[in-house]
């Protein structure tokens, strides 16, 4: 079964976000990798960018796909996954933990009340 | 979620959701697009063996005593090059200025004036009504067959030994795009050595009712040899690598089958058939596109529609593209203008905001190797 840990925050673009201090970490949900398919690609910002939430932040290819990747908040990339360039399957693999996307320097923690908890989550992709 | 109750099912659809199918509306069919996952089931039909479920393909029968002549008509290619019985033909139907109705295979069965042509899924009706407007005085009947026919493809560097060891090893003896028949469990089947892959492999005609029964005995007799059942996200990839054109991409109603590089399937000298006239000319050297294979830089795949570039002009579109699953790296055909369609040429795709650098190669990508 897909797995949709408790403790993180999700959006409806379907990417996570697992909060560490005034850190955010960002990648995409297990249903989207599922989704996906097969990960080929995936293109991702320049540390030091600064994103609003919602805004676009890069570009995942599948196979046979390619989808954008949105903010799920505000704040300045502080890190980025580079294995994600030689292994991009890594986010078929491990979405929450090898195959994470951006490091966030987050610049308000309280965009993130709006967000969903595993529960609303699960709910929202039954629908 | 988009509702599935008006698409069509294969007599396969309970089989693919046992293997946990991720099901996908395909030209109105409910089709698997992928089982566990396109790379691994790609490698499979490579390495060892693939079966896919093709059943929404379209059958037609042509019989009577002027069969041969209508088809002749209607088709790009020299139906006297199927001198025997039971071999097949890759051709297209045409339009009269050239421009692409389908391309199917055609089939002559044992019996003269016998024929099976087998069309893509989408455009089923849209030949059927083709094939009647230009039947005219030609004596001779069309039977559409689709319904009751499953096809199932059996594909891969061990689709001999499979088939062989489930029907017997005298269907060894067929040749590449022959056809044979074979009786099993009282199951009476017939067969095409044909594909859609690059690789050997057959496309075996089954009844409907024995379509799981055939179903689970390649699944079942195939373990041993390493096949998967495959979707036809896998079956894109695999056509692609290989260089085959596929309707609505490479070929189409503006995109004749000599812009689409297969002029070795049009013989304009045979006589008359509809659209003959500008594929003679066509062929004759009169084109302003060409259908070329790119190999991309870098990891981003080309995708139809995208832009390609040869300096700071546009010359072309992609038709189709993918990242090349076996040969590693990404691929596409796009129809460019002539004078940058040579071998070698530097061509650049816009891909988002890049121009990412693409060789035009020699067709196909992927060969396999002869056994």
């Amino acid at each position: 079964m897909l797995s949709h840990p408790d403790g993180l925050k999700y959006v409806k673009s379907h990417e996570y976000v697992r909060v560490e201090g005034d850190v955010a970490v960002i990648g995409i949900t297990a249903f989207a990798a599922d989704q996906l398919g097969d990960v080929t690609f995936v293109e991702l910002p320049k540390v030091g960018a600064n994103f609003k939430n919602e805004q676009k932040f890069g570009v995942i290819e599948s196979v046979k796909s390619v989808s954008d990747l949105f903010m799920p908040l505000s704040g300045e990339v502080i890190a980025v996954n580079e294995e994600l360039n030689s292994e991009p399957e890594l986010v078929n693999a491990d979405c929450y933990n090898k195959g994470w996307m951006l490091k966030v320097k987050m610049a308000d923690a309280k965009e993130l009340d709006s967000a969903m908890d595993a529960e609303q989550y699960k709910k929202f992709i039954a629908e | 979620m988009t509702s599935t109750t008006t698409l069509k099912e294969t007599p396969l659809a309970a089989c693919h959701r046992e293997l946990g199918a991720k099901m996908v509306d395909f030209a109105g069919w409910n089709m698997p697009v992928q089982y566990k996952s396109i790379i691994a089931e790609h490698m499979a039909t490579r390495q060892k063996a693939g079966i896919f479920d093709v059943s929404h393909m379209g059958e037609f029968i042509v019989q009577g005593p002027q069969a041969f002549d209508f088809i002749q008509h209607v088709i790009a290619n020299d139906l006297n090059k199927l001198e025997a019985g039971d071999c097949a033909l890759y051709s297209q139907l045409c339009y009269e200025d050239g421009g692409t109705v389908d391309d199917l295979i055609v089939y002559k069965r044992k019996a003269e004036n016998d024929f099976l042509l087998v069309v893509n899924a989408s455009n089923i009706e849209k030949d059927w009504a083709w094939l009647q407007k230009n039947k005219g005085a030609y004596d001779c009947t069309l039977t559409d067959i689709s319904d009751k026919t499953s096809l199932i493809a059996l594909q891969g560097p061990n689709a001999e030994t499979i088939l062989a060891k489930i029907a017997g090893d005298s269907i060894k003896q067929i040749p590449f795009f022959g056809y044979g028949r074979a009786t099993v469990d009282g199951v009476a089947f017939s067969f095409g050595r044909t594909g859609y892959t690059g690789e050997d492999g057959f496309e075996i005609f089954v009844p409907n009712e024995k379509a799981a029964w055939l179903w689970g005995r390649l699944l079942q007799d195939g373990a041993e040899y390493g096949v998967e059942a495959c979707g036809l996200g896998a079956r894109d990839t695999l056509r692609l690598e290989a260089g085959l054109p596929l309707y609505g991409h490479e070929l189409d109603a503006d995109i004749s089958p000599i812009e689409s590089g297969l002029g070795w399937s049009v013989k304009p000298e045979k006589g008359d058939f509809i659209g003959q006239k500008p594929l003679a000319e066509q062929k004759a050297g009169q084109v302003q596109r060409k259908m070329v294979c790119l190999k991309g830089e870098g990891k981003a795949a080309p995708r139809q529609g995208y832009a390609v570039f040869d300096g700071d002009k546009q010359v072309g579109v992609v038709t189709s593209g993918a990242p090349g699953v076996y040969v590693g790296y990404p691929i596409a055909f796009a129809l460019v203008d002539k004078a940058s369609a040579k071998v070698g040429t530097e061509l650049a795709i816009a891909i988002r905001d890049n121009k990412v650098k693409a060789q035009v190669v020699s067709r196909p990508w992927y060969k396999a190797s002869k056994k």
